[in-house]
């Protein structure tokens, strides 16, 4: 909570009379991993701070009381092996400290085993493709009307008057909530990368590779994410909508959509 | 004898000054012409790569695409980091060397004169290259500094320009670091042993043995590129066997190493300065000197920190992560040394020493960042959005640029025998120190809301911090025209002493301001021990 | 000359360097307009080429005359051999690129492509059918089906010459040492003539690949790995057997002196690190 309320302090401090829906940390997602990810963020983070209050506390000791100005003689000491020791020794304990939960999540992370749902997910310059594994279903998914219109140069519309600006999609992926979903990516020509923060997911899509990745979401919601490895032009406008819904809502979507991977197969 | 060799050894023995006019600039194989003209390159390359990072910031300043088109936008991308990396930090360190090591350890010049001069002219060659690809058909590269396949294979007529210049750049480091290795190695003062020599000097050593083993690799990277685009070779394509992912590896291979090369030398440098406006010797010269090396050692095998995301098995995962986290450790004693060295010190702050101390803050942030990149789940969250832009600036801007800015302070005296307006160089000082923050703080909150780098347009709810940051690049651009007009009226100050500082440490201190044009011609035998070091 | 002993020879300044980079402006932008179609590429390289060849002649030729002229002390000297020796540690570092690339394509890349590690689905879904052996042109059988080179045959003959021309090249050094000038003429004429006879078994051999066995720089990554690698050994086989024959020049005009011949040594060294690379060669690329 402190923490919370120190964060959007500064926020407030920085960015003044700002619209309402910036944020200045990583989310706390849906999912279980995600969860683990921002704890472990969060933890090295505040490491990171304490050891900062400590060096930096100490040289500014140092600046303030050991100034020339102050008539400070100069000390000679040169070295000290017991402190040198102590603070080799310390960082590495603190450091096996973050590495292994950081271990553990990892390790989870990479067990995309017994999925409940499988997506085979294929890259394109510049959109994605999605198409499930057991279902007759294949779809694109690129930028959205309302955002295409607005990012040219010159377009005349003000981007912040377009609903989620560069973040929205034709058809979002549609998965249901509490299943485990395995995403199968691959490219088609250059190398993308497949980021929704929500889910805490990145993996980047290579052509002639399949990528392995899961995810479990926990609440339902439209999750946003991009593109996040430089594809070329376009890479700042090809988007990743995911949407999590109840199981049932799920198997409606499923039942009106069967035919969608034989359509598009045919508009080839 | 002949007579060429008769006229050589006549013009060497009348002691001859620089030649004139531009024959000096051209054919000279003093290492003090050397440095500055690498300081000075290094100088127009940072304006040159800043008034790109300026056309970035604009188009970022708000959402929606006001000035450029996207491909331009990567191409600015692309050309900023390799100018800044190649151009700008590398050389001005390379700069130093040339000026500072011979009359760091008593020699008379580079080991290898006419090579170093060499080093120095393929740069502009190199560069040149690569600055006319903005007028290539299809556009200047734009697929990154780090020149991944299959996309950099997209670069229209641009692409075997950048090749090549490349390898011009690898060939220059090269022969450069061959020439300050043997000139550490071999020119040494009689007495000066290598524990005995000054931190700087070793910081390069290592950094020029990273440079003789990594710019090689990059040059075979790069090759293979060449010939996968050209000559229908397999390397980065799975159909024929190879592997996209392989060049990520070979390239970070590389990459990595790099890094560390632009901050090596500026550990050496602040080492340097520390000492000196502390009035106190160095804490722990010996251990630097060890943390440098195993910083170096390490920096072979943490390459793939930069691939959590490309779907590595998961034992390489783990080993990068831990590996990469290792080398918190001896960086962690730099810091504490330095800090060490200021404790109970009696200090004044000039502004080297101010430049100093705001890298050791701004460094240490930008290390901390990176310590939270090295844990790969988090690094998957973190991985090419902003948050990384803000690491890798706070280590290379308020690190490796403000070292070379306070190097360019604590020796300037020494180069032109004259000291710089001092009011002016605080000026600088604090403006860039507020501007650098204002820039690239804001860039941790972007990447960990989830803006990715690498973009020229951005959704709504990014567009405060970007603001922010564009007003500081703009003030921080601003702010380098005051460190141009110092650099300009350099000469106009009152004139320097030979020790310039209180109680600097190190031979350099103990010839003229300015320096002779030639230093050492005989080794300083016994002045070390009595004057450098007492 | 009393200076020469005490004091390190600075040169004075120097135009070569820079004709040196002009040359290279020139051929860098020859070959990148070439590459890229422009036929005027190829004249603008053969210019730089000039130029850089005409550089090189002429700095060493300085360089030759100060040595013969005294001007070097012993620390100069060994400035260039720690010259030379980081030279040959940076070339170490570029084959060892492309040996990387031809270790990750073999343990890595391939196994993977066929379904190994966490690339089942890869295999599975991308490319069904295909199992991971070496050599192969890789699952969608880039260039067609070709015949790998074995290692006997030319290869190990080629082996066998190089590593001879090594023990020759020693001999001839020895003999410089001992004053033994027939003996140092005759073996190091003998060790570029065997570099030579490499270079021309090495075309056969490729001419056999590309026409007898379909086995082409295009052949998937074996082909790639295959002729980088002794294609780049190859070109340094080239130049150090040309610096050989420049070696020989020199040695016939009265050059060298028992202690006096660094030239010389700096040659033997890359020859021997060029023989050196040949053996990785040979092992990994020919025989495993
Ligand atoms: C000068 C350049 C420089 C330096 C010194 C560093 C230093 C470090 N870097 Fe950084 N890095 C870059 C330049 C640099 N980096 C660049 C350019 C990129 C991006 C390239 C691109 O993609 O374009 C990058 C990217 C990058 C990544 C990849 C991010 C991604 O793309 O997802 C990672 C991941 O591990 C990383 C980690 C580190 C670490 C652990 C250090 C460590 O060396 C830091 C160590 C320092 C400290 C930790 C602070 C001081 C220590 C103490 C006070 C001791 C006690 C501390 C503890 C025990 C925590 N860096
Ligand atoms: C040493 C290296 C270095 C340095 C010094 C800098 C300096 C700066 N960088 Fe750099 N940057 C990189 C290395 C560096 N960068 C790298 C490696 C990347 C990654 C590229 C990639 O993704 O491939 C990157 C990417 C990068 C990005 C992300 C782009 C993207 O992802 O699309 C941004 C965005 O803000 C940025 C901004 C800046 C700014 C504002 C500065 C400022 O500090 C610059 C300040 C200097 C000036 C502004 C010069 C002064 C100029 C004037 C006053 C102009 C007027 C004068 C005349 C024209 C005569 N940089
Ligand atoms: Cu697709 Cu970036
Ligand atoms: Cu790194």
């Amino acid at each position: 909570m402190i923490r919370k309320s120190l964060f959007s302090l500064l926020g407030t401090l920085w960015a003044g009379a700002a619209s309402a829906d910036w944020a200045l940390n990583m989310p706390r997602g849906v999912t279980e991993l995600s969860a683990e990810t921002y704890e472990l963020h969060m933890m090295v983070f505040w490491w990171c701070v304490g050891i900062g209050v400590v060096v930096f506390g100490a040289m500014i000791i140092s600046l303030f009381m050991h100034r020339k100005s102050k008539g400070v003689e100069p000390a000679t000491f040169s070295h000290s092996t017991t402190a040198e020791v102590i603070w080799t020794a310390l960082p590495v304990v603190i450091l096996l400290a973050m590495a292994l939960p950081a271990a553990e999540t990892m390790i989870k992370l990479e067990d995309s085993r017994d999925p409940d749902i499988s997506v085979v997910i294929t890259a394109y310059q510049w959109k994605w493709h999605y198409k499930y594994q057991d279902e007759d279903i294949a779809f694109y998914s690129s930028l959205d009307r309302g955002s295409v219109e607005a990012r040219p140069k010159n377009s005349g519309i003000d981007p912040f008057d377009v609903e989620n600006f560069l973040l929205e999609v034709d058809r979002p992926l549609v998965v249901p909530k509490g299943a485990k979903v395995r995403l199968l990516i691959t490219s088609s020509d250059v190398v993308h990368s497949w980021w929704v923060p929500d889910l805490a997911i990145k993996k980047d899509a290579v052509p002639g590779i399949i990528n392995e990745t899961w995810f479990r979401a926990e609440q339902t919601g439209t999750f946003r994410g991009q593109c996040t490895e430089l594809c070329g032009k376009d890479h700042g406008y090809m988007p990743i909508v995911v949407e999590v819904v109840e199981p049932d809502a799920y198997l409606a979507w499923v039942e009106t959509h069967q035919q969608d991977g034989e359509r598009v197969a045919a508009s080839q | 004898m002949t007579t060429a060799v008769a006229e050589a050894q006549d013009a060497h023995d009348e002691h001859h000054g620089p030649e004139k006019g531009f024959r000096r600039w051209l054919f000279t194989t003093n290492h003090k012409d050397i440095g500055t003209l690498y300081l000075i390159f290094s100088l127009i390359m940072f304006f040159i790569g800043g008034t790109m990072a300026l056309v970035i910031r604009s188009e970022l300043m708000q959402p929606g695409l006001q000035f450029v088109h996207p491909e331009f936008f990567n191409s600015m991308t692309t050309m900023h980091a390799l100018i800044m990396v190649f151009g700008a930090v590398m050389p001005a360190f390379v700069g130093l060397a040339n000026w500072m090591i011979p009359m760091m350890i008593g020699a008379p010049d580079m080991a290898l004169p006419r090579m170093n001069n060499w080093s120095f002219w393929i740069l502009p060659v190199a560069f040149g290259i690569l600055l006319s690809t903005l007028f290539m058909e299809g556009g200047a590269p734009a697929g990154g500094w780090t020149m991944y396949p299959p996309l950099i294979l997209q670069t229209g007529d641009a692409f075997p320009f950048l090749i090549f210049s490349v390898h011009l750049m690898g060939i220059s480091s090269i022969m450069g670091a061959i020439n300050i290795i043997v000139t550490i190695l071999n020119m040494r003062a009689p007495d000066m042993w290598l524990l005995k020599m000054p931190i700087f000097v070793w910081t390069w050593l290592i950094t020029a043995y990273l440079l003789i083993a990594v710019m090689p690799v990059l040059a075979g990277a790069v090759t293979m590129l060449l010939t996968d685009q050209f000559f229908g070779t397999s390397f980065f394509l799975a159909a024929g066997g190879g592997d996209p992912v392989m060049f990520q590896h070979i390239f970070w291979f590389f990459g990595h190493p790099e890094v560390y090369i632009m901050i090596l030398p500026a550990f050496g440098v602040v080492s340097e300065i520390i000492p000196t406006f502390s009035r106190k010797p160095l804490f722990g010269h010996d251990s630097m000197v060890y943390a440098a090396s195993c910083i170096a050692f390490l920096s072979f095998i943490v390459w793939a920190h930069h691939m959590f995301t490309v779907g590595m098995p998961l034992s390489g995962q783990l080993f990068f992560m831990f590996a990469t986290m290792l080398i918190a450790v001896p960086t962690g004693v730099k810091v504490f040394n330095w800090v060490a060295t200021m404790w109970r010190g009696s200090m004044t702050f000039e502004t080297p020493m101010l430049f100093a101390l705001a890298f050791v803050f701004l460094f240490t942030i930008g290390g901390f960042s990176g310590l939270m990149l090295a844990i790969a789940p988090a690094d998957i969250q973190y991985h090419d959005t902003y948050f990384v832009v803000a690491h890798f600036h706070y280590v290379l801007v308020p690190g490796s640029i403000f070292a070379i800015m306070a190097a360019a302070y604590y020796w300037l005296p020494k180069w032109t025998g004259h000291m710089y307006n001092e009011s002016l160089g605080k000026l600088h000082f604090w403006l860039s120190t507020i501007f650098v923050n204002v820039t690239f703080f804001p860039m941790h909150f972007l990447g960990l809301a989830g803006m990715p780098r690498r973009i020229p347009d951005y959704s709504t709810q990014f567009a405060d911090f970007n603001l922010i940051a564009s007003i500081g690049a703009l003030g921080f651009g601003i702010s380098q025209l005051v460190f141009v007009y110092v650099l300009l009226t350099a000469k106009k100050g009152a004139t320097a002493t030979d020790r310039v500082w209180e109680a600097p440490k190190g031979l350099e201190w103990t010839v003229p301001s300015p320096a002779p044009y030639h230093t050492f011609d005989t080794p300083p035998k016994a002045r070390i021990a009595e004057e450098a070091f007492e | 000359m009393p200076h020469a002993e005490d004091r390190y020879y600075v040169p004075h300044s120097s135009h070569w360097p820079i004709v040196g980079s002009i040359g290279l402006l020139f051929l860098m932008v020859g070959v990148s307009n070439w590459l890229n179609g422009a036929g005027s590429g190829f004249w603008i390289m053969l210019v730089g080429v000039a130029v850089i060849v005409f550089m090189l002649i002429g700095w060493f030729g300085t360089v030759i005359n100060e040595s013969t002229g005294g001007l070097y002390n012993d620390q100069v000297d060994y400035s260039f051999r720690m010259g030379m020796f980081w030279f040959i540690f940076s070339e170490v570092m570029f084959f060892a690129a492309f040996f990387g690339a031809l270790y990750y394509a073999r343990t890595m890349a391939v196994p993977w492509l066929g379904g190994d590690s966490n690339n089942f689905f890869t295999n599975n879904i991308l490319w069904e059918g295909y199992e991971a052996t070496w050599p192969t042109n890789g699952p969608a059988g880039v260039g067609g089906d070709f015949a790998v080179m074995g290692p006997f045959g030319l290869p190990l003959i080629n082996t066998v010459i190089l590593l001879t021309s090594s023990a020759t090249v020693t001999i001839a050094h020895h003999a410089l040492i001992a004053g033994q000038r027939g003996i140092l003429k005759t073996f190091l004429a003998l060790t570029f003539i065997l570099g030579f006879v490499f270079i021309f078994l090495q075309a056969e051999e490729y001419i056999h690949a590309y026409e007898a066995m379909n086995l082409k720089l295009t052949s998937g990554i074996y082909g790639s790995t295959f002729f980088m690698l002794t294609g780049f050994h190859g070109m340094h086989v080239t130049i150090g057997a040309i610096m050989l024959t420049i070696m020989w020049l020199r040695v016939m005009k009265g050059h060298f002196t028992a202690t006096n011949h660094f030239a010389f040594e700096a040659v033997a060294w890359y020859w021997h690190f060029v023989d050196v690379v040949w053996v990785g060669l040979y092992v990994f690329v020919y025989w495993m």
